[in-house]
Protein backbone atom coordinates (compact mmCIF):
# COMPACT_ATOMS: atom_id res chain seq x y z
CA UNK A 1 0.00 0.00 0.00
CA UNK A 2 1.38 3.63 -1.03
CA UNK A 3 2.71 6.14 1.65
CA UNK A 4 -0.94 8.32 -0.08
CA UNK A 5 -3.27 5.33 0.73
CA UNK A 6 -1.89 4.87 4.47
CA UNK A 7 -2.30 8.57 4.87
CA UNK A 8 -5.75 8.22 3.70
CA UNK A 9 -6.41 5.20 5.75
CA UNK A 10 -5.21 7.26 9.14
CA UNK A 11 -7.58 10.28 8.10
CA UNK A 12 -10.45 8.37 7.27
CA UNK A 13 -10.20 6.15 10.58
CA UNK A 14 -9.92 9.93 12.25
CA UNK A 15 -13.03 11.22 10.99
CA UNK A 16 -14.70 8.16 12.02
CA UNK A 17 -13.23 8.16 15.57
CA UNK A 18 -14.76 11.79 15.25
CA UNK A 19 -17.55 11.22 14.27
CA UNK A 20 -18.75 8.51 16.65
CA UNK A 21 -17.02 10.10 19.46
CA UNK A 22 -19.23 13.35 18.96
CA UNK A 23 -22.29 11.50 18.45
CA UNK A 24 -21.91 9.37 21.23
CA UNK A 25 -21.40 12.00 23.76
CA UNK A 26 -24.40 13.82 22.85
CA UNK A 27 -25.92 11.35 22.76
CA UNK A 28 -24.95 9.93 25.95
CA UNK A 29 -25.91 13.44 27.42
CA UNK A 30 -29.50 13.16 26.47
CA UNK A 31 -29.82 9.68 26.30
CA UNK A 32 -28.97 8.83 29.84
CA UNK A 33 -31.64 10.94 31.24
CA UNK A 34 -34.20 9.65 28.21
CA UNK A 35 -33.24 5.92 29.73
CA UNK A 36 -33.84 7.25 33.57
CA UNK A 37 -37.04 8.76 32.35
CA UNK A 38 -38.46 5.73 30.65
CA UNK A 39 -37.79 4.00 33.92
CA UNK A 40 -38.76 6.81 36.27
CA UNK A 41 -42.10 7.55 35.08
CA UNK A 42 -43.32 4.00 34.74
CA UNK A 43 -46.31 2.45 36.89
CA UNK A 44 -45.17 2.25 40.54
CA UNK A 45 -42.07 3.96 40.16
CA UNK A 46 -40.66 7.24 42.03
CA UNK A 47 -42.02 9.82 38.88
CA UNK A 48 -45.09 7.71 38.12
CA UNK A 49 -46.84 9.38 34.82
CA UNK A 50 -48.04 7.09 32.87
CA UNK A 51 -49.14 9.36 30.05
CA UNK A 52 -45.78 11.08 29.74
CA UNK A 53 -43.95 7.40 29.55
CA UNK A 54 -46.24 6.22 26.93
CA UNK A 55 -45.94 9.16 24.74
CA UNK A 56 -41.67 8.89 25.16
CA UNK A 57 -41.75 5.31 24.60
CA UNK A 58 -44.13 5.42 21.17
CA UNK A 59 -41.70 8.33 20.06
CA UNK A 60 -38.29 5.91 21.27
CA UNK A 61 -39.99 3.43 19.02
CA UNK A 62 -40.56 4.93 15.95
CA UNK A 63 -37.02 6.46 15.72
CA UNK A 64 -35.57 3.11 16.44
CA UNK A 65 -37.30 1.27 13.80
CA UNK A 66 -36.51 3.79 10.92
CA UNK A 67 -33.20 2.09 9.36
CA UNK A 68 -30.41 4.50 9.52
CA UNK A 69 -29.83 4.68 6.00
CA UNK A 70 -33.19 5.82 5.77
CA UNK A 71 -33.29 8.26 8.32
CA UNK A 72 -29.90 10.03 7.04
CA UNK A 73 -31.40 11.00 3.95
CA UNK A 74 -35.15 11.32 5.57
CA UNK A 75 -33.60 14.41 8.05
CA UNK A 76 -31.71 16.39 5.76
CA UNK A 77 -33.58 19.27 6.13
CA UNK A 78 -32.61 19.32 9.96
CA UNK A 79 -29.42 18.18 9.56
CA UNK A 80 -29.25 21.51 7.10
CA UNK A 81 -30.71 23.75 9.99
CA UNK A 82 -28.27 22.29 12.87
CA UNK A 83 -24.87 22.04 10.91
CA UNK A 84 -25.79 24.30 8.12
CA UNK A 85 -25.03 21.92 5.21
CA UNK A 86 -26.04 18.57 4.68
CA UNK A 87 -23.19 17.24 3.23
CA UNK A 88 -19.85 15.74 5.40
CA UNK A 89 -18.71 14.37 8.10
CA UNK A 90 -20.13 17.47 10.58
CA UNK A 91 -23.56 16.76 8.85
CA UNK A 92 -23.29 12.71 9.13
CA UNK A 93 -22.94 13.27 13.24
CA UNK A 94 -26.66 14.63 13.43
CA UNK A 95 -28.47 11.67 12.09
CA UNK A 96 -25.75 9.62 13.81
CA UNK A 97 -26.31 11.55 17.32
CA UNK A 98 -30.54 11.50 16.60
CA UNK A 99 -30.18 7.68 15.84
CA UNK A 100 -28.46 6.72 18.72
CA UNK A 101 -30.39 8.54 21.30
CA UNK A 102 -33.41 6.21 21.71
CA UNK A 103 -30.89 3.36 21.33
CA UNK A 104 -28.86 4.25 24.45
CA UNK A 105 -32.16 5.71 26.37
CA UNK A 106 -33.61 1.84 25.19
CA UNK A 107 -30.43 0.30 26.81
CA UNK A 108 -30.02 2.61 29.70
CA UNK A 109 -33.66 1.65 30.84
CA UNK A 110 -32.66 -2.03 30.54
CA UNK A 111 -29.60 -1.53 32.84
CA UNK A 112 -31.77 0.89 35.21
CA UNK A 113 -34.57 -1.27 35.61
CA UNK A 114 -32.15 -4.25 37.07
CA UNK A 115 -32.00 -2.39 39.96
CA UNK A 116 -33.90 -3.92 43.18
CA UNK A 117 -36.72 -1.76 44.05
CA UNK A 118 -35.81 -2.30 47.44
CA UNK A 119 -33.15 -0.41 47.29
CA UNK A 120 -35.03 2.55 46.15
CA UNK A 121 -37.70 1.91 48.90
CA UNK A 122 -34.77 2.41 51.31
CA UNK A 123 -33.91 5.06 50.19
CA UNK A 124 -37.43 6.55 49.84
CA UNK A 125 -37.10 5.53 53.79
CA UNK A 126 -34.52 7.70 54.54
CA UNK A 127 -36.50 10.61 53.07
CA UNK A 128 -34.60 10.67 49.39
CA UNK A 129 -36.14 12.87 46.63
CA UNK A 130 -36.47 11.56 43.60
CA UNK A 131 -33.51 13.36 42.10
CA UNK A 132 -31.32 11.73 45.40
CA UNK A 133 -32.80 8.33 44.27
CA UNK A 134 -31.80 8.96 40.64
CA UNK A 135 -28.42 10.51 41.41
CA UNK A 136 -26.92 8.70 44.58
CA UNK A 137 -28.84 5.16 43.98
CA UNK A 138 -30.34 4.04 40.40
CA UNK A 139 -26.89 5.74 38.33
CA UNK A 140 -24.37 4.12 40.65
CA UNK A 141 -26.54 1.00 41.30
CA UNK A 142 -26.37 0.63 37.03
CA UNK A 143 -23.09 2.35 36.09
CA UNK A 144 -21.76 -0.88 35.33
CA UNK A 145 -24.58 -2.07 33.29
CA UNK A 146 -24.87 1.42 31.84
CA UNK A 147 -21.12 1.23 30.74
CA UNK A 148 -21.58 -1.94 29.00
CA UNK A 149 -24.69 -1.52 27.12
CA UNK A 150 -22.78 2.01 25.92
CA UNK A 151 -20.26 0.11 24.61
CA UNK A 152 -22.62 -1.74 22.24
CA UNK A 153 -23.61 1.24 21.60
CA UNK A 154 -20.50 2.76 20.21
CA UNK A 155 -20.42 -0.48 18.36
CA UNK A 156 -23.04 -0.17 16.62
CA UNK A 157 -22.07 3.49 16.08
CA UNK A 158 -18.72 2.70 14.08
CA UNK A 159 -20.90 0.29 11.94
CA UNK A 160 -23.59 3.05 10.76
CA UNK A 161 -21.10 5.71 10.64
CA UNK A 162 -20.13 3.79 7.63
CA UNK A 163 -23.23 4.45 5.70
CA UNK A 164 -22.12 7.93 6.56
CA UNK A 165 -20.21 8.17 2.71
CA UNK A 166 -23.50 8.53 1.28
CA UNK A 167 -23.78 12.10 2.68
CA UNK A 168 -20.13 12.62 2.02
CA UNK A 169 -19.29 11.88 5.67
CA UNK A 170 -15.56 10.23 4.86
CA UNK A 171 -14.87 7.81 7.48
CA UNK A 172 -13.54 4.06 7.32
CA UNK A 173 -17.02 2.85 5.48
CA UNK A 174 -16.44 5.52 2.86
CA UNK A 175 -13.03 4.60 1.99
CA UNK A 176 -13.63 1.05 1.56
CA UNK A 177 -16.74 1.51 -0.28
CA UNK A 178 -15.22 4.59 -2.77
CA UNK A 179 -11.54 2.86 -3.42
CA UNK A 180 -11.79 -0.75 -1.91
CA UNK A 181 -15.21 -1.48 -3.97
CA UNK A 182 -15.62 1.06 -6.44
CA UNK A 183 -11.76 1.06 -7.84
CA UNK A 184 -11.35 -2.61 -7.15
CA UNK A 185 -8.47 -2.53 -4.82
CA UNK A 186 -9.35 -5.77 -2.38
CA UNK A 187 -5.95 -4.59 -0.68
CA UNK A 188 -7.68 -0.96 0.80
CA UNK A 189 -10.50 -2.98 1.65
CA UNK A 190 -8.75 -5.14 3.88
CA UNK A 191 -6.70 -2.69 5.40
CA UNK A 192 -10.18 -0.36 6.38
CA UNK A 193 -12.00 -4.04 7.80
CA UNK A 194 -8.99 -5.22 9.77
CA UNK A 195 -8.61 -1.01 11.21
CA UNK A 196 -12.37 -2.03 11.89
CA UNK A 197 -12.14 -4.89 13.53
CA UNK A 198 -9.42 -3.69 15.75
CA UNK A 199 -11.25 -0.37 16.55
CA UNK A 200 -13.93 -2.65 17.83
CA UNK A 201 -11.90 -4.70 19.78
CA UNK A 202 -10.46 -1.82 21.23
CA UNK A 203 -13.58 -0.54 22.21
CA UNK A 204 -15.26 -3.75 23.53
CA UNK A 205 -11.93 -4.44 25.76
CA UNK A 206 -12.16 -0.71 27.25
CA UNK A 207 -15.72 -1.12 27.96
CA UNK A 208 -15.40 -4.87 29.80
CA UNK A 209 -12.51 -3.28 31.65
CA UNK A 210 -14.73 -0.33 32.86
CA UNK A 211 -17.92 -2.05 33.45
CA UNK A 212 -15.48 -4.91 35.65
CA UNK A 213 -13.98 -2.33 37.40
CA UNK A 214 -17.20 -0.61 38.47
CA UNK A 215 -18.90 -3.75 39.18
CA UNK A 216 -19.17 -4.27 43.16
CA UNK A 217 -21.79 -7.27 42.88
CA UNK B 1 -45.13 7.57 69.96
CA UNK B 2 -46.73 6.09 67.22
CA UNK B 3 -50.66 6.16 67.09
CA UNK B 4 -52.54 4.77 64.24
CA UNK B 5 -56.12 4.72 63.93
CA UNK B 6 -58.15 3.04 61.53
CA UNK B 7 -55.82 2.44 59.19
CA UNK B 8 -57.51 1.07 55.94
CA UNK B 9 -55.30 0.62 52.51
CA UNK B 10 -57.24 -0.61 49.23
CA UNK B 11 -55.45 -1.72 46.32
CA UNK B 12 -56.70 -1.95 42.68
CA UNK B 13 -56.18 -5.28 41.24
CA UNK B 14 -57.02 -7.14 37.86
CA UNK B 15 -60.14 -8.77 39.71
CA UNK B 16 -61.08 -5.59 41.57
CA UNK B 17 -60.05 -3.83 44.48
CA UNK B 18 -58.37 -5.75 47.32
CA UNK B 19 -58.71 -4.64 51.20
CA UNK B 20 -55.44 -5.22 52.53
CA UNK B 21 -55.66 -3.45 55.79
CA UNK B 22 -59.54 -3.03 56.68
CA UNK B 23 -59.32 -0.77 60.01
CA UNK B 24 -56.30 -1.57 62.22
CA UNK B 25 -55.80 0.54 65.14
CA UNK B 26 -52.57 0.71 66.84
CA UNK B 27 -50.65 2.49 69.94
CA UNK B 28 -46.98 2.16 70.16
CA UNK B 29 -45.38 3.59 73.30
CA UNK B 30 -41.90 5.27 73.44
CA UNK B 31 -39.19 3.11 74.22
CA UNK B 32 -40.95 -0.11 73.51
CA UNK B 33 -40.61 -3.45 70.76
CA UNK B 34 -44.05 -3.49 69.83
CA UNK B 35 -43.78 -6.99 67.56
CA UNK B 36 -46.52 -7.71 64.40
CA UNK B 37 -47.39 -10.90 63.79
CA UNK B 38 -48.98 -12.50 61.14
CA UNK B 39 -49.20 -14.92 58.25
CA UNK B 40 -47.84 -14.05 54.71
CA UNK B 41 -50.41 -12.21 52.82
CA UNK B 42 -51.93 -11.01 56.03
CA UNK B 43 -51.44 -7.59 55.35
CA UNK B 44 -48.22 -7.22 58.03
CA UNK B 45 -46.33 -5.81 55.71
CA UNK B 46 -48.38 -3.60 54.32
CA UNK B 47 -48.64 -2.01 57.81
CA UNK B 48 -45.47 -1.36 58.43
CA UNK B 49 -45.27 0.67 54.93
CA UNK B 50 -48.16 2.65 56.63
CA UNK B 51 -45.99 3.51 59.18
CA UNK B 52 -43.54 5.39 57.19
CA UNK B 53 -45.90 6.07 54.49
CA UNK B 54 -44.08 4.13 51.92
CA UNK B 55 -47.52 2.56 51.52
CA UNK B 56 -50.36 5.78 51.67
CA UNK B 57 -53.02 4.51 53.63
CA UNK B 58 -56.54 4.79 51.78
CA UNK B 59 -58.03 6.18 55.32
CA UNK B 60 -56.62 6.58 58.92
CA UNK B 61 -54.59 8.68 60.69
CA UNK B 62 -50.76 8.24 61.35
CA UNK B 63 -49.01 9.92 64.13
CA UNK B 64 -45.44 9.77 64.49
CA UNK B 65 -43.77 10.98 67.55
CA UNK B 66 -46.21 13.79 67.59
CA UNK B 67 -46.35 14.70 64.08
CA UNK B 68 -49.35 13.13 61.70
CA UNK B 69 -47.65 11.68 58.44
CA UNK B 70 -51.39 11.53 56.50
CA UNK B 71 -51.65 14.83 56.66
CA UNK B 72 -47.87 16.31 55.53
CA UNK B 73 -46.93 17.08 51.66
CA UNK B 74 -44.17 14.84 50.32
CA UNK B 75 -41.70 17.21 51.35
CA UNK B 76 -42.30 17.36 54.69
CA UNK B 77 -42.94 13.94 54.62
CA UNK B 78 -39.26 13.58 53.24
CA UNK B 79 -38.27 15.56 56.06
CA UNK B 80 -40.56 13.25 58.83
CA UNK B 81 -38.85 9.84 57.13
CA UNK B 82 -35.69 11.05 58.77
CA UNK B 83 -37.42 10.04 62.10
CA UNK B 84 -38.02 6.61 60.93
CA UNK B 85 -35.33 4.50 60.61
CA UNK B 86 -36.17 1.03 58.57
CA UNK B 87 -34.32 -2.19 58.14
CA UNK B 88 -35.39 -5.00 55.83
CA UNK B 89 -35.56 -8.39 55.04
CA UNK B 90 -33.25 -8.38 52.01
CA UNK B 91 -31.00 -5.69 53.64
CA UNK B 92 -31.64 -3.46 50.76
CA UNK B 93 -28.01 -2.34 50.74
CA UNK B 94 -25.99 -0.02 47.69
CA UNK B 95 -24.06 -2.62 45.85
CA UNK B 96 -21.99 0.02 44.48
CA UNK B 97 -20.77 2.15 47.84
CA UNK B 98 -18.58 0.62 50.67
CA UNK B 99 -20.41 -0.25 54.27
CA UNK B 100 -18.90 2.74 55.03
CA UNK B 101 -20.45 4.95 52.45
CA UNK B 102 -23.57 2.83 52.94
CA UNK B 103 -24.01 4.13 56.88
CA UNK B 104 -23.06 7.50 55.47
CA UNK B 105 -26.12 7.53 52.67
CA UNK B 106 -28.92 9.09 54.88
CA UNK B 107 -26.06 11.70 56.12
CA UNK B 108 -25.00 12.54 52.54
CA UNK B 109 -29.11 12.84 51.45
CA UNK B 110 -29.42 14.94 54.70
CA UNK B 111 -26.41 17.33 53.32
CA UNK B 112 -24.23 16.47 56.36
CA UNK B 113 -20.48 17.28 55.63
CA UNK B 114 -17.52 14.97 55.52
CA UNK B 115 -16.55 15.61 58.99
CA UNK B 116 -19.83 15.32 59.94
CA UNK B 117 -20.60 12.07 58.42
CA UNK B 118 -17.13 10.68 59.81
CA UNK B 119 -18.13 11.63 63.55
CA UNK B 120 -21.33 9.71 62.96
CA UNK B 121 -20.82 6.50 60.97
CA UNK B 122 -17.52 5.30 62.90
CA UNK B 123 -19.26 5.03 66.02
CA UNK B 124 -21.60 3.53 64.55
CA UNK B 125 -19.25 0.89 62.67
CA UNK B 126 -17.99 0.76 66.15
CA UNK B 127 -21.92 -0.44 67.60
CA UNK B 128 -22.74 -3.03 64.91
CA UNK B 129 -18.79 -4.18 65.26
CA UNK B 130 -18.27 -3.60 61.80
CA UNK B 131 -15.12 -1.28 62.61
CA UNK B 132 -12.64 -3.87 60.05
CA UNK B 133 -15.01 -4.22 57.52
CA UNK B 134 -15.49 -0.55 56.31
CA UNK B 135 -13.91 -0.29 53.24
CA UNK B 136 -15.79 -3.83 52.05
CA UNK B 137 -18.62 -3.64 49.60
CA UNK B 138 -21.95 -5.72 50.67
CA UNK B 139 -20.96 -8.87 48.10
CA UNK B 140 -18.64 -9.62 50.50
CA UNK B 141 -19.96 -9.58 53.38
CA UNK B 142 -22.76 -12.54 54.93
CA UNK B 143 -26.25 -12.08 55.91
CA UNK B 144 -25.79 -11.00 58.95
CA UNK B 145 -22.94 -8.30 58.79
CA UNK B 146 -25.69 -7.17 55.94
CA UNK B 147 -28.21 -6.65 58.17
CA UNK B 148 -25.75 -5.17 60.63
CA UNK B 149 -24.57 -2.63 57.91
CA UNK B 150 -28.94 -2.03 57.57
CA UNK B 151 -29.12 -1.17 61.08
CA UNK B 152 -26.01 1.11 61.21
CA UNK B 153 -27.55 3.17 58.17
CA UNK B 154 -30.80 3.27 59.68
CA UNK B 155 -29.44 4.59 62.95
CA UNK B 156 -27.51 7.18 61.12
CA UNK B 157 -30.19 9.82 60.89
CA UNK B 158 -31.07 9.37 64.58
CA UNK B 159 -34.43 8.15 64.34
CA UNK B 160 -36.97 7.65 67.05
CA UNK B 161 -38.54 4.78 65.27
CA UNK B 162 -36.73 1.40 64.42
CA UNK B 163 -38.84 -0.62 61.68
CA UNK B 164 -38.12 -3.93 61.40
CA UNK B 165 -39.61 -6.09 57.98
CA UNK B 166 -38.53 -9.53 58.50
CA UNK B 167 -35.35 -8.59 59.53
CA UNK B 168 -33.91 -11.96 60.63
CA UNK B 169 -36.52 -14.00 58.06
CA UNK B 170 -33.65 -14.30 55.59
CA UNK B 171 -31.01 -14.93 58.26
CA UNK B 172 -30.12 -18.53 59.80
CA UNK B 173 -31.42 -19.44 63.55
CA UNK B 174 -27.64 -17.94 65.22
CA UNK B 175 -27.44 -14.80 62.99
CA UNK B 176 -30.85 -14.62 63.73
CA UNK B 177 -30.25 -14.41 67.65
CA UNK B 178 -27.29 -12.35 67.13
CA UNK B 179 -29.27 -9.81 65.43
CA UNK B 180 -32.53 -9.86 67.40
CA UNK B 181 -29.88 -9.52 70.99
CA UNK B 182 -28.11 -6.02 68.71
CA UNK B 183 -31.48 -4.62 68.22
CA UNK B 184 -32.73 -5.41 71.99
CA UNK B 185 -29.54 -3.66 72.90
CA UNK B 186 -30.19 -0.69 70.36
CA UNK B 187 -33.57 -0.23 71.83
CA UNK B 188 -32.23 -0.28 75.56
CA UNK B 189 -29.31 2.16 75.00
CA UNK B 190 -30.72 4.10 72.57
CA UNK B 191 -34.44 4.47 74.39
CA UNK B 192 -35.46 3.52 70.40
CA UNK B 193 -38.91 2.67 69.58
CA UNK B 194 -38.78 -0.72 67.73
CA UNK B 195 -41.60 -2.07 65.38
CA UNK B 196 -40.93 -5.73 64.31
CA UNK B 197 -42.68 -7.43 61.32
CA UNK B 198 -42.16 -10.87 61.56
CA UNK B 199 -43.69 -14.55 61.24
CA UNK B 200 -41.59 -15.67 63.53
CA UNK B 201 -43.13 -16.42 67.14
CA UNK B 202 -39.69 -16.75 67.99
CA UNK B 203 -39.02 -13.11 67.04
CA UNK B 204 -41.48 -11.92 69.32
CA UNK B 205 -40.70 -14.13 72.04
CA UNK B 206 -37.22 -12.93 71.95
CA UNK B 207 -37.62 -9.24 72.10
CA UNK B 208 -41.20 -7.89 72.21
CA UNK B 209 -42.72 -6.42 75.12
CA UNK B 210 -45.62 -6.41 73.05
CA UNK B 211 -47.44 -8.15 70.66
CA UNK B 212 -50.42 -8.01 67.60
CA UNK B 213 -51.76 -10.84 65.71
CA UNK B 214 -52.77 -9.92 62.30
CA UNK B 215 -55.08 -11.67 60.20
CA UNK B 216 -56.74 -10.80 56.94
CA UNK B 217 -56.33 -7.06 57.53
CA UNK B 218 -57.13 -6.73 60.86
CA UNK B 219 -55.73 -7.23 64.21
CA UNK B 220 -56.90 -10.51 65.93
CA UNK B 221 -55.72 -9.90 69.63
CA UNK B 222 -53.19 -7.62 70.84
CA UNK B 223 -51.28 -7.43 74.02
CA UNK B 224 -47.90 -7.90 76.12
CA UNK B 225 -46.15 -10.97 74.86
CA UNK B 226 -46.85 -12.42 78.34
CA UNK B 227 -50.37 -12.43 78.22
CA UNK B 228 -50.66 -13.28 74.62
CA UNK B 229 -48.08 -16.43 75.47
CA UNK B 230 -49.63 -17.47 78.44
CA UNK B 231 -53.47 -16.76 77.53
CA UNK B 232 -53.99 -16.84 73.72
CA UNK B 233 -57.54 -16.22 72.64
CA UNK B 234 -57.74 -16.77 69.10
CA UNK B 235 -56.88 -20.38 66.88
CA UNK B 236 -54.42 -17.89 64.77
CA UNK B 237 -52.14 -17.13 68.31
CA UNK B 238 -52.50 -20.18 69.37
CA UNK B 239 -51.31 -21.62 66.21
CA UNK B 240 -48.04 -19.17 66.17
CA UNK B 241 -47.44 -20.03 69.78
CA UNK B 242 -47.52 -23.62 69.31
CA UNK B 243 -44.66 -23.58 67.45
CA UNK B 244 -42.45 -21.71 69.60
CA UNK B 245 -44.18 -23.77 72.90
CA UNK B 246 -45.24 -26.93 72.37
CA UNK B 247 -48.58 -27.81 73.98
CA UNK B 248 -48.77 -31.68 72.96
CA UNK B 249 -48.57 -34.15 75.61
CA UNK B 250 -45.57 -36.16 76.12
CA UNK B 251 -45.31 -38.64 72.84
CA UNK B 252 -46.35 -41.48 75.85
CA UNK B 253 -49.80 -40.06 76.50
CA UNK B 254 -50.74 -39.01 72.62
CA UNK B 255 -52.34 -41.90 71.84
CA UNK B 256 -53.92 -42.62 75.29
CA UNK B 257 -57.37 -42.13 75.92
CA UNK B 258 -58.22 -39.38 77.94
CA UNK B 259 -61.32 -40.14 80.23
CA UNK B 260 -62.89 -36.75 82.31
CA UNK B 261 -63.72 -39.35 85.74
CA UNK B 262 -60.83 -41.73 87.06
CA UNK B 263 -60.60 -44.73 85.98
CA UNK B 264 -58.82 -48.15 88.01
CA UNK B 265 -55.53 -47.48 88.39
CA UNK B 266 -55.49 -44.01 86.25
CA UNK B 267 -53.43 -40.86 86.84
CA UNK B 268 -54.85 -37.53 86.89
CA UNK B 269 -52.50 -35.00 83.91
CA UNK B 270 -52.28 -31.36 84.71
CA UNK B 271 -50.68 -28.86 83.21
CA UNK B 272 -49.10 -26.35 85.53
CA UNK B 273 -48.21 -22.71 83.89
CA UNK B 274 -45.47 -20.84 86.07
CA UNK B 275 -45.12 -16.91 85.28
CA UNK B 276 -42.69 -14.59 86.47
CA UNK B 277 -41.58 -15.10 90.30
CA UNK B 278 -44.52 -18.09 90.80
CA UNK B 279 -41.71 -19.99 89.13
CA UNK B 280 -39.28 -19.96 92.13
CA UNK B 281 -42.35 -21.34 94.53
CA UNK B 282 -41.62 -25.17 95.60
CA UNK B 283 -45.05 -26.07 94.46
CA UNK B 284 -44.61 -30.02 93.44
CA UNK B 285 -42.85 -30.38 97.14
CA UNK B 286 -45.97 -28.89 98.79
CA UNK B 287 -48.20 -31.12 97.15
CA UNK B 288 -46.69 -34.11 98.05
CA UNK B 289 -45.52 -33.09 101.21
CA UNK B 290 -49.18 -31.85 102.57
CA UNK B 291 -51.65 -34.26 100.44
CA UNK B 292 -51.57 -38.55 100.60
CA UNK B 293 -50.49 -38.52 96.42
CA UNK B 294 -47.57 -39.76 94.48
CA UNK B 295 -46.87 -37.31 92.14
CA UNK B 296 -44.98 -37.82 89.05
CA UNK B 297 -43.36 -35.18 86.43
CA UNK B 298 -43.95 -36.06 82.69
CA UNK B 299 -42.49 -32.72 81.08
CA UNK B 300 -40.94 -29.97 82.56
CA UNK B 301 -39.44 -26.62 80.21
CA UNK B 302 -37.97 -23.24 81.97
CA UNK B 303 -37.95 -21.07 79.08
CA UNK B 304 -37.76 -17.19 79.12
CA UNK B 305 -40.33 -14.89 77.30
CA UNK B 306 -38.02 -11.88 76.80
CA UNK B 307 -36.86 -11.56 80.88
CA UNK B 308 -39.65 -12.92 82.41
CA UNK B 309 -38.87 -17.05 83.35
CA UNK B 310 -42.02 -18.96 82.13
CA UNK B 311 -42.30 -22.60 82.85
CA UNK B 312 -44.49 -25.41 82.22
CA UNK B 313 -44.86 -28.67 83.30
CA UNK B 314 -47.15 -31.39 83.07
CA UNK B 315 -47.70 -34.00 86.57
CA UNK B 316 -49.06 -37.25 86.87
CA UNK B 317 -51.23 -37.46 90.23
CA UNK B 318 -52.28 -40.91 91.71
CA UNK B 319 -54.06 -41.08 94.76
CA UNK B 320 -57.10 -41.26 96.57
CA UNK B 321 -59.86 -39.11 95.00
CA UNK B 322 -60.63 -36.89 97.50
CA UNK B 323 -56.65 -35.82 98.38
CA UNK B 324 -56.17 -35.54 94.57
CA UNK B 325 -59.44 -33.09 94.78
CA UNK B 326 -57.45 -31.35 97.97
CA UNK B 327 -54.41 -31.19 95.90
CA UNK B 328 -55.95 -29.59 93.04
CA UNK B 329 -57.88 -26.50 95.56
CA UNK B 330 -54.05 -26.38 96.85
CA UNK B 331 -52.66 -25.91 93.31
CA UNK B 332 -55.32 -23.12 92.45
CA UNK B 333 -54.62 -21.24 95.48
CA UNK B 334 -50.86 -20.82 94.03
CA UNK B 335 -49.79 -18.51 91.73
CA UNK B 336 -49.50 -20.15 88.83
CA UNK B 337 -51.90 -21.57 86.19
CA UNK B 338 -53.74 -25.23 86.39
CA UNK B 339 -55.30 -27.06 84.08
CA UNK B 340 -56.48 -30.78 84.27
CA UNK B 341 -56.49 -32.74 81.22
CA UNK B 342 -57.79 -35.70 82.62
CA UNK B 343 -57.30 -39.17 83.91
CA UNK B 344 -54.95 -41.97 81.80
CA UNK B 345 -54.37 -45.44 82.68
CA UNK B 346 -50.93 -46.72 83.12
CA UNK B 347 -52.53 -49.58 80.69
CA UNK B 348 -53.02 -47.15 77.80
CA UNK B 349 -49.62 -45.49 78.49
CA UNK B 350 -47.86 -49.77 78.28
CA UNK B 351 -49.85 -50.01 75.55
CA UNK B 352 -48.58 -47.11 73.83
Amino acid sequence: MSQDMLALLIKSLGETVYMVTVSMVIATVIGVPLGVLLVTTAKNQILECIVFNRVLAAVVNTVRSIPFIILMVAIIPLTRIIVGSSIGTAAAMVPLTIAAIPFIGRQVETSLKEVEYGVIEAALAMGASPFQIIWHVLLPEAVAGIISQLTTVVIALVGSSAMAGAIGGGGLGDLAIRYGYQRFRPEVMLATVIVLVVLVQIVQFAGNFAAKKLNKK
Amino acid sequence: MIKLSHIEKTYDSAAGPVMALKGIDLEIKRGEIYGIIGLSGAGKSTLIRCINMLERPTAGKVIVAGEELTALSNKELRRARKNIGMIFQHFNLLSSATVYDNIAFPLRLAGVDAAGIKAKVEPLLELVGLEDKAHQYPAQLSGGQKQRVGIARALASDPKVLLCDEATSALDPQTTKAILELIKDINHKLQLTVVVITHEMQVIKEICDKVAVIEHGVIAEQGTVLEVFTNPQQPITKEFISVVISNELPSAFRQAEISPTPLPGSQLLVRLTFIGDSADDPVIAGLIRNFQIEVSILFGNLDHIKLTPYGRMIIGITGEQAEIDKALAYLSSKELKTEVIGYVTRHARIAD
